[in-house]
């Protein structure tokens, strides 16, 4: 099958690749770019594992024909500790928290929730769920995960 | 063909050969009338892509319209709110308009699938799918919204009320034509809507019943001078319920003809039996509590106090 080129930001870097039309974005990360943090859960927009953002918004990347992505931006879960290997506020709290158990979903947790925090630093309990909602998991029960964005937002707030 | 979960799970490909992205309308078209059935639109895609993953549908190429130009736009025109064909679920569900002047649409786009669905997913896509309990199918029914459908042979403009046609099959041929927009009249003085939804779960679940009310009141007399009561999934398309309607057209605004609609509305409804959606007897009965906690929610935004 023919391939397109296409370019667009990952990770804040500068990309191109060639594909071909019917790729969907999560096998371009996971088999050509080698970015395995991504999961691949259900493989059909149901639970989340899958989670990026394009251009800051949490997207289903299992579900998303890479040619969407020409010219955007795209964050996986891999550009969110800085140059240095520091990891970010929402990873740190997950650790911090224990709140993975299995850590399938946690990809996709943490995506969501970069997203919620980018947008609203200081989210109430309820604005945290709803930013959760689409990412399943058959581990926690929620709980720690709930709490570990709550205290992401705070380590936020203190360090500003 | 049926696949195995291994197979199902593991193929990576959506079979296409061809994903071709026109930049205006024309062109779109165009490409449609060339690939004669061969071709189909995509947008979001959040229901074509694992259709072609699961082999339901097999085709040839996809045109992806999400590039065609001023059609991801939700505007007022005159007295009527316009969303463009490419207006995701999240630009309703967070649209300070939709909230004000249709809130019962509104509340249907935020209970869509999940937030990474509602960031890609069409509101003209709920509409294609043709399901008889999609989030925005419903209100839009109830508000007698109207679409307009793009073809090689031009423009034609079809109500809701004419637009589904069975389960899964609407007056649009997703191989031919495009939804160009989505048109209804906000609620106004003397107006009022609701939007009501049981599910398993809070998120992330398919509706067991979905039901939205819009009614008009004459203050004056003290009686309701319209209803629409649009619900979901009680038959192969989303349903209005032109019987009930009728009835409350000049009634009373009382408790008791709130109890009369919703005896009205569980007997004319036939819900069908399912282990994952709930029990036909179940759904009925969840009918006539939503038909009367709607119609109450809607007079209550309109203004009405009940005794």
């Amino acid at each position: 099958m023919s391939t397109t080129k296409l370019s667009f930001k990952l990770n804040g870097h500068s990309m191109e690749v060639a594909i071909a039309p019917n790729t969907l974005l999560i096998d371009l990360l996971r088999d050509d770019l080698g970015l395995t943090g991504t999961k691949v859960g259900c493989r059909e927009g149901e639970c989340g594992a899958c989670t990026v953002l394009l251009d800051g918004e949490p997207v289903n990347s299992c579900i998303l024909p890479t040619i969407k992505v020409a010219g955007r931006s795209l964050t996986t879960i891999e550009g969110l500790a800085n140059e240095e290997g520091e990891l970010d506020e929402i990873q740190q709290a997950f650790m911090d928290e224990g709140a993975a158990q299995c850590g399938f979903c946690t990809p996709g947790m943490i995506m969501n929730a970069k997203a919620l925090l980018n947008k609203n630093p200081n989210p109430d309990e309820a604005e945290i769920r709803q930013s959760l909602s689409g990412v399943l998991c058959r581990c926690t029960g929620y709980q720690k995960i709930v709490q570990a964005v709550v205290t992401a937002s705070q380590m936020k707030k203190l360090q500003e | 063909m049926s696949l195995t979960f291994k197979e199902l799970h593991w193929a990576k490909d959506i079979r296409v050969q061809q994903y071709l992205q026109p930049k205006t309308l024309e062109e779109a078209l165009h490409i449609l009338q060339d690939y004669r059935g061969r071709a189909r639109v995509i947008a979001g895609g959040t229901d074509v892509i694992p259709q072609l993953r699961k082999r339901d549908i097999e085709l040839e190429a996809l045109v992806d319209i999400t590039g065609l130009p001023d059609m991801a736009n939700i505007e007022k025109d005159g007295d009527k709110i316009i969303l463009g064909g490419l207006t995701t679920h999240a630009q309703v569900a967070s649209s300070q308009l939709i909230k004000d002047q249709a809130g019962l649409l509104s509340e249907g786009a935020g209970s869509v699938g999940s937030p990474q669905i509602r960031n890609i997913a069409t509101v003209a896509g709920n509409l294609i799918s043709g399901q008889p309990a999609a989030d925005t199918s419903i209100p839009l029914l109830a508000l007698d919204a109207s679409v307009t459908i793009a073809s090689g042979e031009g423009e034609r403009a079809v109500p809701l009320s004419e637009f589904f046609l069975d389960l899964g099959k609407t007056a649009l041929d997703p191989c031919k034509e495009i939804l160009t927009r989505i048109k209804f009249q906000p609620l106004g003085k003397d107006q009022g809507g609701a939007y009501l939804r049981l599910s398993k779960r809070k998120a992330l679940s398919l509706p067991m019943l979905v039901c939205a009310v819009k009614v008009t009141v004459n203050k004056d007399k003290n009686t309701i001078s319209e209803a629409s009561i649009a619900l979901g999934p009680v038959a192969p398309t989303p349903f209005r319920d032109r019987h009930t309607e009728d009835a409350l057209k000049g009634a009373p605004i009382n408790l008791t003809t709130l109890a009369d609609a919703a005896e009205g509305a569980s007997a004319y409804c036939s819900p069908r039996d399912s282990l994952l959606r709930g029990s036909c007897d179940y759904r009925q009965e969840m009918v006539k509590v939503f038909v009367k906690r709607g119609l109450v929610r809607a007079l209550e935004q309109a203004g009405c106090t009940l005794d």
